[in-house]
């Protein structure tokens, strides 16, 4: 190097320090990109969403009809072929019914878990930024049904209230709020601590300034991916209560209950519980995959609080 | 005499990929040696590369990092291209790593001795015997109290200063080639520096071994290094011998790094350029025999006791800095001031009115004349709200501003704290450390206060970075009157920039008043100790220092909260036994409300002063009249 460009650079080095570039200029904005994974299971979720919404148009039978004579028929059997997955135990086409049942299982277990939600932020955050006596009243009171099998109170809940769909909705939904609760509440302590709240409280902001601007923004997140995750443990719930009966009601189909109702076909070969545990398999990986994909991106860190 | 090359970094180049896969360049072709029994250190600001570069020493990057060219050779050798199981050996074997923190690496569930012969052992360099022989050769090397047993404690059972030290044991126990030592005194307190630097020193020349000394303090720097090499963007700037870079740098940047380096305290540093309109001798915040504590009130004494009897007042337009080591109860003032801690006895009085202890029965226009400013700017703002926003409320809140009202005195905010008006639409993530700082200072001042009260805010920010908020700060009171209570553990800080000076041990005033006054004798033996720890960027001086009276006996031990007596007794080399341990010291005035709180008068103090010059100078100074310590 010779003197001249040595002189230059240091009136380079002189000029950024004094610019405001001695501090970094601001980064691109992080764009939000999924791995390939992710990026097909999000179509398988999409694709199942749809369903929910035309399933029943676009099924070639009702999920009532029994139109062939026999049960347990195999694939494009029948008279037209047009069965195209085969029929049920009671001849019903399987295909239909996967259709149908989209929309109850998908359905129930979304509402169910928005329930959820709501009970469980409201009550997590409150309990968080109260602390005290409410924070020891709810926490005590959540640990209590925390500590109950899930499958038992619902078992119970349904075997005394009987099973209708919004019932089914309340119950999972109440099963589910406690550990969203759970969650809520520690995103939310951890937040309460954080020095910008404490800058919030210094200047005198009311609590549901602090709720709404401070606390939300930041658990928003982190919350956004339980969601996921906690939609698969509701459809599972769901399933495994119509697998027991307690569920959806027949004749309306349901792939939990398609599952069980088909479950002795097996030993004659028949597909058709198969077909209904797919879908759920489908449902709940390709969610759990998202979820996964999403985490990794906010460094892991999250799907460490999840668990 | 030419020694022997032990390590040889060739043009290494490490690179980062982008979002988009496009190479990033961290370090750009970066060469030095090291020679046995030398330290080199690497100097810089945080993103300089510093310790990217040292790292590769251990053929390590941090995740995300590759390197893309050049040669680390460790006698001759590249350790980039060797295989991983010869990576193994080297790591922890050849070179040692220290970690900036020592509480962060030990494990706080093994005892030191297992930790500090780990590496040793693992290697197979030593066997578990010779290893335990070792570490407690090291332990008496590094003046560690009571040497022979402190391995068999467990991390928490000793002191900061003394983990630091450990750690340094820990690194040499296998006898590495090379000592890798990342800021290792970075985080500590002036006095606990000293300790550290001054075991450092001593057990890298007993011991021979090579180090590689990772820090942006010049004048930590000054006092370790034989060779020292500049870095800025990942690029070498300046290298030389330690007396060439210190005494007769050729760079501009490195000139730019040597002004940073505040000189040493004394007193004529204070300025008091506050506009005439804003001067006015009135007290605006003052804080009444209070006592505070954490735990609740029991009996109307605090459980666990922080402060006690504390009488603090700042004038209007007036900075206060308030000074002390970690743990002497700085932050619980200002907790206190801005009611977030409400004190268990005595009053904090705003322009004349009595206030309530907790904020919560505050009155808004009462919480918006004081303002409280976070020490970390990182976790002091939103990260989901936009600048705009972070700024916008207080004036929304207090003021009431809406609209274009609220947006123009945005912009009129963000270029008084020296931003761009543009900041406002970006997230802090997208900001440097000194730029979120300077937005944290933004918002509180965006709710026009008559007091803000600043908590470390410059501890965390590099020199240079840190000089420049200071400047921000002065004209920030120059323009608008405000008041500052100016906490910090850097006496020279404080020095540059506050009117007055509290200095606080263990929760006691212990000597407070206009700065020129503090900053010159008679001192509280406290403030000398302080105003002696001070590195200074002077090849030898930690020598120089550690000569000195209150030194011997100050940097031993930590701080201790006490119930009775004086709490500095057992530091102190004046202390009196049976007066200065038994009753609280009495109020020693002097001049324009200087005082001092210590049971000698205010002549054995300025006798004492005489002494330590005649110590360090020799007879033929005392002829003078001022005793002032000697200014390089």
């Amino acid at each position: 190097m010779t003197e001249e460009t040595v002189s230059k650079k240091e009136e380079e080095v002189l000029a950024e320090l004094d610019s405001f570039a001695e501090l970094p200029d601001a980064p691109p904005k992080r764009k939000f990109r999924l791995s390939w994974v992710g990026y097909c299971a999000t179509a398988v979720v999409i694709f199942w969403l749809i369903i929910c919404l035309i399933g029943p148009s676009i099924a070639p039978f009702h999920e009532m009809d029994m139109e062939g004579d026999d049960s347990f028929l195999d694939a494009y059997s029948g008279e037209y072929g047009t069965f195209y997955l085969g029929t049920d135990y009671l001849g019903r086409d399987t295909f239909s019914r996967v259709l149908f049942g989209a929309r109850n299982t998908i359905g129930i277990s979304l509402a169910a878990t928005l329930l959820a939600y709501l009970m469980g932020i409201t009550l997590g955050i409150l309990a968080a930024v109260k602390g005290g006596w409410i924070d020891m009243g709810i926490s005590r009171i959540n640990d209590a049904i925390l500590a109950l099998p899930t499958i038992m109170l619902g078992l119970i809940v349904i075997a005394a209230l009987g099973s209708s769909i919004p019932i089914l909705i309340g119950t999972a939904a109440v099963i589910y709020a406690t550990s969203v609760f759970r969650i809520a509440r520690a995103l939310g302590q951890d937040i309460m601590v954080q020095d910008f709240v404490e800058a919030a409280q210094t200047r005198g902001e009311g609590i549901w300034w602090i709720i709404r601007a401070e606390v939300l923004p930041n658990a928003a997140m982190p919350l956004a991916t339980d969601f996921g995750l906690r939609l698969v443990f509701v459809v599972l719930f769901i399933s495994s209560l119509s697998f027991l009966g307690l569920g959806v009601q027949p004749p309306a189909s349901d792939w939990g209950s398609m599952v069980r109702e088909n479950l002795q076909g097996l030993t004659y070969g028949s597909w058709a519980s198969i077909w209904p545990a797919l879908a759920i398999a489908t449902f709940t990986i390709s969610i759990n995959l998202i979820v996964d994909d999403i985490s990794a991106k906010s460094g892991g860190s999250l799907a460490k609080k999840m668990v | 005499m030419e020694k022997e090359k032990l390590f040889e970094i060739k043009d290494l180049r490490i690179s980062a990929n982008d979002d988009d896969g496009n190479e990033v360049k961290i370090v750009k072709g970066v060469s030095f040696d090291i020679h046995k029994g030398e330290v080199v250190a690497l100097i810089g600001e945080s993103g300089s590369g510093k310790t990217t570069i040292s790292l590769a020493t251990l053929a390590y990057t941090k995740p995300g990092l590759y390197f893309s060219g050049g040669e680390c050779c460790l006698f001759g050798k590249d350790v980039l291209s060797m295989n991983p199981l010869g990576q193994r050996d080297l790591r922890g074997g050849n070179v040692a790593y220290l970690a900036q923190s020592a509480a962060a690496t030990f494990n706080p569930a093994i005892t030191i001795n297992e930790q500090v012969t780990e590496a040793a052992v693992l290697h197979g360099r030593l066997t578990q015997e010779q290893a335990n022989e070792r570490a407690t050769e090291l332990y008496h090397a590094l003046e560690l109290p009571d040497a022979d047993r402190i391995g068999y404690r467990y991390p928490h059972q000793v002191s900061g200063g003394q983990l630091q030290r450990l750690m340094a044991a820990m690194a040499l126990c296998g006898k590495p080639d090379l000592m890798v030592l990342d800021e290792p005194t970075t985080a500590l307190d002036v006095t606990t520096q000293i300790e550290v630097l001054k075991a450092f020193k001593k057990v890298i020349r007993e011991q021979n071994s090579a180090a590689i000394y990772v820090t942006h303090d010049l004048a930590v720097v000054a006092q370790v290094a034989d060779h020292i090499v500049v870095l800025y963007g990942g690029e070498i700037m300046e290298q030389g011998s330690a007396d060439q870079i210190i005494n007769r740098p050729t760079h501009a940047y490195t000139k730019r790094l040597m002004d940073a380096v505040r000189p040493k305290p004394t007193a004529g540093m204070g300025i008091s350029s506050v506009g005439e309109e804003h001067h006015r001798d009135v007290d605006n915040l003052q804080v009444k025999d209070m006592t505070a504590g954490y735990g609740g009130i029991v009996n109307g004494e605090p459980k666990i006791p922080i402060l006690k009897d504390i009488n603090v007042s700042v004038k209007n337009g007036h900075v206060v800095g308030v000074i002390g080591e970690s743990g002497c109860g700085k932050s619980t003032l200002a907790r206190v001031m801005a009611g977030m801690l409400p004190p268990a006895r005595g009053d904090i009085i705003l322009d004349g009115k009595k206030l309530e202890g907790d904020l919560r029965d505050r009155k808004l226009e009462e919480l918006q004349k004081v303002q409280f400013v976070f020490q970390m700017a990182d976790t002091a703002l939103n990260p989901k709200q936009l600048i705009g926003n972070i700024i916008g409320r207080p004036l929304e809140f207090y003021h009431g501003l809406t609209g274009k009202e609220k947006h123009a005195k945005v912009s009129e905010i963000l270029q008084l704290v020296e931003l761009p008006p543009e900041f406002a639409n970006r997230y802090p993530m997208e900001l440097s450390g000194g730029q979120k700082q300077r937005i944290n200072m933004a918002r509180s001042l965006a709710a026009n206060p008559e007091v803000m009260l600043c908590d470390e805010v410059t501890s965390a920010l590099d020199s240079i970075v840190g000089a420049n908020v200071i400047k921000l700060l002065t004209s920030l009171r120059d323009k608008t009157g405000v008041s500052f209570v100016f906490i910090s553990h850097d006496l020279s800080t404080v020095a540059s920039f506050a009117d007055e000076i509290v200095v606080l041990y263990a929760g006691r005033v212990v000597e407070q008043g206009p700065t020129d006054e503090v900053l010159e004798p008679p001192f509280h033996p406290y403030t000398r100790l302080l105003i002696s720890s001070v590195p200074e960027m002077r090849i030898g001086w930690l020598e120089d220092t550690m000569q000195k009276r209150e030194m011997a006996v100050g940097i031993a031990r930590g701080v201790e909260i006490t119930a009775r007596g004086c709490p500095f007794y057992n530091r102190c080399p004046l202390a009196i036994e049976g007066t200065c341990d038994l009753k609280t010291a009495p109020v020693r005035e002097l001049k324009d409300g200087h005082e001092i709180h210590c049971h000698r008068s205010i002549e054995e103090l300025q006798e004492t002063e005489r002494e330590t010059q005649m110590i360090l100078h020799g007879y033929e100074k005392l002829g003078e009249d001022d005793p002032q310590v000697h200014v390089p």
